[in-house]
């Protein structure tokens, strides 16, 4: 296990001149389970997206820092695996391509080729590996994207509505992996829903910032 | 080396995703097709001069390349795929790995433009094919290095359709022109060193382009 | 902006325009008050003491609006944004000026409004740029992107336009002074070997200008602000 450490110090967004959230600070230590709520529009997404460095803040520092090195803020994208609403695998491409994608993408060796075999496995869609994603369902898409967030085991996982478009058989398998990443690394998540929040250590919430400048 | 590996990635999977989906392709081949066609059918039975065959076969590959090279950062976004990438590798990455797809396929486009011009208009007649084809090849690389930066701006914006041309043309005009003139020098039987200045122009412009683009596509590929 | 430096503005550019309009030309000047007949160009050499300038605040205009498109990409301040659109916009309007002037110059002593020489063609790109850069911005909605996206626009323009400065006289035979192939080609000003008097008048006018553009700059770029904490408010 490593040490890792995320820290957000008064980070705001401010988009088309509305404030979106201001404000905001926290830290995520490893073997956290952190919690994102807020109602809808509270900017969670958007929080998520900031702590993943795919979209800057327009004030305040993100700060990560692994095993003692600081990265390089917004280059995050080794350490992190994002599951969200707004992220989409390449339709045209079968689920198996898509990760072999990522893998090479990543410049990952060939022992991964293991692990996603395990995970299209964990996740149920493993005899439908080779049909194209665009004729998935998007409860099968939703699956994929674990597989594809996890395929370089992150030190930190995201996930934004974990289960959203799950069965049953899908909360499962994602409740187990989240439990499994609280070991491996930090797990965060943005959710309202209460069974999701029962996974929680600390619970940050957006409707309960201060306002001010 | 990682970003080779990376950037190297993207490019292969814009090749196969190209010939999946034929987004591009089939209709870019259309197009030079029915432009190609136009300037054959205007041209009827005047012999115009070789200045205004070298500018149309310019006109032809420019709007050719605005036709298609915005499509790999505007379908990316479309199809919502634009996260997936910037979580998975650099920006500078995706830069280079959309740089070189562009590359690839405007070369691949202005040759076939340039070869079925040669083809089909007559009246069109090289001299120095040495100065003709590296003008070719240098004009490709020039279009594809400033419209690699622009289509990234574009895919950002809301109407995205015609605002390439827009955007692209003033950028693009001294490229174009010296072109124009080196084409012309190659229907003249110019020699190699008499074009010598065009291509370095060409070869400035191209630097200067990818040297900008590099240090700005953070800004647009992260806003 | 101080209230004399306004006033000095004012009263400034209105000696420019009345000596620059006011001294006869005379084929032997005496004293400060008379002005030497070019020949071929007669009373017309007279727009050198306004088209040169407006041209000038033009470009001043670009560069300042490419200084602050960098300075916001660095710092993502959005009154950085403002000042360079409001650089811009004026630049625009000066660009149709200095295109106006000087195809009314080109009109009569060239024989037609437009003649493609390679300044015509640089001063015609550089209009062009300025409509693509707004054309830029009323396609994007949102503030911050608007402002990333134009600025990159910008710089992206302002690196090809050096570009100008080598292609164009290769593609066109030059008309205005300095151009490639006038004898002593040094640039349009100080080729022309101007009268020491009407150089004064003019350097004035270059100076008058100059600062008017200032003058009009920081007007629009507070104006903006105020527009922009309006809009706020209200939301």
């Amino acid at each position: 296990m490593t040490t890792l450490k995320l820290e957000a110090h008064t980070v705001a967004k401010i988009y088309n001149r509305k404030s979106i959230f201001q404000n905001v600070s926290l830290a995520v230590k490893e073997g956290m389970s952190f919690a994102i709520t807020g109602k809808n529009g509270s900017g969670k997404s958007t929080l998520i997206k900031i702590l993943c460095g795919v979209l800057s803040p327009s004030k305040g520092t993100i700060a990560l820092s692994i095993n003692g090195v600081l990265i390089n803020y917004p280059d995050y994208y080794p350490y992190i695996g994002l599951v969200s609403p707004y992220l989409n695998m390449y339709e045209e491409f079968s689920a198996e391509e898509n990760l072999i994608f990522i893998k090479r993408i990543r410049g990952l060796n060939s022992d991964t080729d293991e692990r996603i075999k395990f995970l299209l496995n964990d996740f149920g869609i493993y005899e439908h590996r080779r049909k194209e994603v665009r004729n998935y369902s998007s409860g099968m898409k939703q699956r994929l994207k674990y597989c594809a967030a996890l395929v370089h085991q992150p030190p930190i996982l995201v996930l934004d509505e974990p289960t959203s478009n799950l069965d049953e058989y899908g909360i499962e398998t994602v409740r187990k992996a989240m439990k499994l990443q609280k070991n491996h690394g930090a797990l965060i998540f943005g959710t309202n829903d209460k069974d999701d929040l029962r996974f929680a250590d600390q619970i940050f919430s957006l409707d309960k910032l201060e306002i001010g400048n | 080396m990682y970003l080779v590996i990376s950037s190297y990635q993207i490019l292969l999977k814009e090749i196969v995703s190209e010939f999946r989906t034929r987004y591009a392709l089939n209709a870019l081949i259309m197009f030079v097709v029915v432009t190609i066609s136009m300037v054959l059918f205007s041209i009827g039975t005047e012999s115009p001069s070789q200045d205004i065959l070298s500018g149309t076969l310019w006109i032809v590959i420019f709007f050719s390349a605005m036709s298609g090279l915005s499509r790999t950062f505007v379908a990316e976004e479309e199809r919502g795929t634009s996260l997936t990438l910037r979580l998975l590798t650099s920006a500078s990455s995706v830069y280079f790995g959309k740089l070189f797809y562009n590359l690839v396929l405007i070369l691949a486009l202005s040759m076939f433009i340039a070869g079925s011009y040669l083809f089909i208009i007559k009246e069109f007649i090289v001299k120095s094919y040495d100065i003709f084809w590296l003008t070719i090849f240098l004009g490709s690389v020039g279009l594809a290095s400033a419209s690699t930066i622009l289509a990234a701006i574009i895919a950002k914006a809301n109407t995205k359709g015609t605002l390439f041309p827009v955007l692209a043309f003033p950028i693009l005009l001294p490229l174009l022109l010296t072109a124009i003139n080196a084409t012309r020098l190659a229907t003249e039987g110019a020699f190699f060193v008499e074009a010598l200045q065009e291509f370095q122009i060409l070869i400035s412009f191209i630097i200067v382009m990818i040297t900008a683009s590099i240090m700005l596509f953070d800004y647009v590929w992260k806003d | 902006m101080k209230l004399w430096l306004k006033i000095g503005t004012a009263v400034w550019l209105t000696g420019v325009i009345v000596l620059g309009l006011g001294i006869p030309m005379v084929k032997v000047p005496s004293g400060f008050f008379q002005f030497p007949i070019i020949p071929g160009l007669e009373e017309k050499a007279r727009n050198i003491i306004f088209h040169v300038p407006i041209a000038w605040t033009t470009v001043v205009a670009f560069v300042m609006a490419m200084w602050y498109g960098i300075q916001y990409l660095r710092t993502k301040d959005i009154d950085y944004d403002l000042r360079s659109v409001s650089s811009a916009g004026l630049g625009m309007v000066l660009c149709v000026l200095a295109t106006v002037t000087g195809a009314m110059w080109a009109k009569f002593n060239w024989g037609s409004f437009w003649n493609w020489d390679p300044r015509e063609t640089s001063i015609f790109i550089l209009l062009l740029i300025y409509a693509a850069y707004f054309v830029l911005r009323s396609a994007i909605e949102e503030e911050e992107r608007k402002a990333t996206l134009s600025s990159v626009y910008s710089i992206v323009a302002g690196v090809t336009v050096p570009f100008f400065i080598f292609v164009m006289p290769r593609m066109m035979a030059g008309l205005h002074p300095g151009s490639l192939g006038d004898s002593q080609g040094k640039g349009p000003v100080l080729q022309m070997k101007m009268a020491p008097n009407m150089l004064i008048v003019f350097l004035a006018s270059l100076l008058g200008f100059t600062i008017l553009y200032f003058w009009m700059y920081s007007l629009k770029v507070r104006s903006m602000r105020i527009e922009r904490q309006l809009q706020q408010q209200s939301e």
